[in-house]
């Protein structure tokens, strides 16, 4: 009799354990299948391209001339990728700046109430949807650069100027975590010495978060280049390599975009916007991979 | 040691599942979306037939979005006469819709052109199974920026400007102005209306031209752009673009359905095979004068009944 309830107690123990684990198991192999298996469609997809003969990789890869609806049609995305980079780096040039300043803001120069003022106010930002951007670019943005420079307003550098700002929360607030996991004793240690707050920031405490705060640029780079709807509203979508940057230019996402609804499942034109989701996905890799050697930096 | 090799072995197993799952995609999802059509069926109402005359069952359509309003209002409709049906219409585009269909994953694929236009090619057997059902027609128009001075051009004209053989606006008449182009994707099914009726030749896509998808952007474009010039469907006219004549003709819902302004284009609604009763229901219900006259005129789409001249695929128009 006394030894029963102490068995059931173990095993109801045992029970628990196994449930969870069974649990847990179970919704970690989902994930990975789920993952395994988008990367295998998009793969498989992409690749069909040049497996069906229809066009040569290196052609889809350098090839300027995008023209699938021609008599002679013609499959060279290069002029997308080239407009992805293209905005990407220049939308990380204007926000990183930017936010590196907000977070230095936040984490050193104001902590009290610029923190408990500034940080809400960018993860704002981040919540806006990205066809509010793309409204707000076509709306203010356009007109804006058509009446101070040459050309439409449409072009490379209204789509870099709308992308800066839907990265600004990415970097700020992965920068402003590193700045504010720096240990304490490095600043004192610095005044200590005498230097002054600017002499800290500039010489100790951007140094050493550097690594950290380049995690939250590749991070930023990384939804910019991903970046769809609010790109496709003011870049213009011509499918050349711009010439300046007010010219109408196209990404890989705004092509996907525009047409792979217009048209079939399977036909040669169908193919290419799956080959350049598949580019995407591979620079996405490479951010990643980016990031990862970063942090393993950041931890020496 | 031991349990690491398991949980690499147990990976490895599930990956290989979920690629072979994936191998068969297409035939799964075509299961799938099946097998959810008939649950429904069941859930709504045990037996088809059992109700006698009324209808009961669900259809799903997909594709073109510049048909999507049309559809979703009259199923509204139609469903709150027929309670025991249930019609859900998605999106995605004309090629979306055409291919679903296709593929029996829809009912109804919706699209702006024939279905032959698209599906060419090693996908052109898919086309002939499918039975085209033409709902409402779609007139597109030449619309200009308000000042650039120019009230009517020729279809030679046009050619010259979408070609980018004519750049300023003086030489067609207008102010000395540059033009700037506002065209759709080259996939577009209003470009290819566009193209085929207005201007008859394909064009390519200039260096600084500027691609919109949607009309609402397109026309947000063309008001605000100095110079620039496109076209868009006659239900987005309004003051804030210039309207321009073709070859004189006015676009307007009588000359299209007189057959004097050509460029038109029918707003498809696809089958694959004969449609079924719940269907040809619906479709039927689309043709009465009740929606004809009604949802379809409200929504800014001429009305297919009423055409005085029809177009088959090779675009040639006969007199009805």
């Amino acid at each position: 009799m006394r030894v029963e309830p102490k068995k059931n107690k173990i095993e109801k123990h045992h029970l628990e354990d196994f449930v969870g684990r069974a649990y847990m198991s179970f919704c970690v192999l989902l994930l990975i299948v789920i993952i395994v298996s988008m990367v295998y469609f998009v793969a498989s997809k992409g690749i069909s391209t040049f497996t069906s003969g229809d066009v040569k990789i290196t052609e889809f890869l350098f090839g300027t001339k995008w023209s699938p609806e021609g008599d002679a049609p013609s499959y060279g995305a290069f002029p997308f990728i080239a407009g992805s980079f293209l905005v990407t780096l220049i939308a990380a040039l204007i926000a990183s700046p930017l936010s590196i300043c907000a977070a230095l803001f936040m984490t050193e120069i104001v902590p009290g109430w610029g923190k408990k003022l500034l940080q809400p106010v960018i993860e704002l930002l981040s919540g806006i949807p990205s066809v509010v951007y793309g409204f707000v670019g076509l709306s203010v943005i356009v007109p804006f650069l058509r009446n101070t420079f040459p050309g439409q307003g449409i072009g490379v550098a209204a789509g870099a100027l709308v992308l800066s700002v839907m990265i600004l929360p990415t970097i700020t607030s992965v920068a402003a975590d590193a700045l504010a996991s720096l240990p304490q004793n490095l600043k004192e240690s610095s005044f200590a010495l005498g230097a002054t707050r600017w002499q800290t920031i500039a010489r100790v405490i951007l140094p050493t978060t550097f690594p950290a705060i380049m995690t939250g640029v590749v991070l930023g780079m990384a939804r910019a280049f991903g970046e769809a709807l609010a790109v496709q509203m003011v870049i213009g979508n011509a499918p050349f390599v711009p010439k300046s940057l007010f010219e109408s230019a196209s990404t890989l996402t705004s092509v996907i975009t525009l047409s792979m609804g217009n048209t079939t499942m399977g036909s040669p034109q169908n193919n290419a916007l799956w080959s350049m989701a598949l580019v995407l996905m591979l620079m996405t890799f490479v951010f990643v991979l980016l990031v990862r050697m970063l942090e393993r930096r950041n931890k020496i | 040691m031991q349990f690491r090799k398991t949980w690499v072995m147990a990976l490895a197993l599930t990956s290989v599942v979920a690629l072979s799952a994936c191998g068969s995609s297409n035939g799964g999802n075509n299961a799938a979306t099946n097998n959810g059509g008939t649950n429904a069926t069941a859930t709504t109402a045990p037996t088809e037939t059992s109700s006698g005359a009324d209808l009961s069952g669900s259809i799903l359509a997909s594709g073109s979005t510049a048909l999507q309003p049309l559809v979703e209002q009259v199923a509204e409709k139609f469903m709150e006469t027929n309670k025991d049906v249930d019609i859900q219409v998605q999106g995605g585009g004309s090629g979306t819709g055409l291919t679903q269909v296709a593929e029996k994953q829809v009912d109804i694929g919706n699209s702006d052109v024939f279905a032959e236009e698209k599906l060419k090619d090693a996908d052109a057997e898919k086309a002939k199974a499918l039975v085209d059902h033409q709902v409402a027609v779609v007139a597109i128009a030449a619309v200009s920026h308000p000042d650039a001075g120019v009230d009517s051009l020729t279809k030679q004209q046009l050619v010259d400007i979408f070609t980018g053989k004519v750049t300023n606006w003086k030489e067609v008449g207008g102010k000395d102005q540059k033009i700037q182009i506002i065209n759709r994707p080259s996939s577009s099914g209003t470009r290819a209306t566009f193209e085929g009726f207005a201007l008859g030749t394909k064009t390519e896509d200039l260096q600084g031209s500027i691609q919109e998808d949607s009309s609402g952007t397109v026309k947000k474009m063309i008001g605000e752009t100095p110079g620039a010039i496109g076209y868009l469907a006659l239900s987005y006219l309004d003051d804030s673009v210039k309207t321009l004549k073709y070859d004189g003709v006015e676009p307007s819902v009588d000359n299209v359905i007189s057959g004097k302004y050509p460029v038109w284009a029918y707003e498809h609604m696809y089958t694959n095979g004969e449609p079924n009763e719940i269907v040809k229901a619906f479709l039927d219900y689309i043709m009465t004068p009740e929606v004809q006259t009604g949802d379809v005129v409200e929504l800014g789409y001429i009305p297919a009944s009423q055409m005085q001249v029809s177009r088959d695929v090779a675009g040639t128009v006969t007199k009805k």
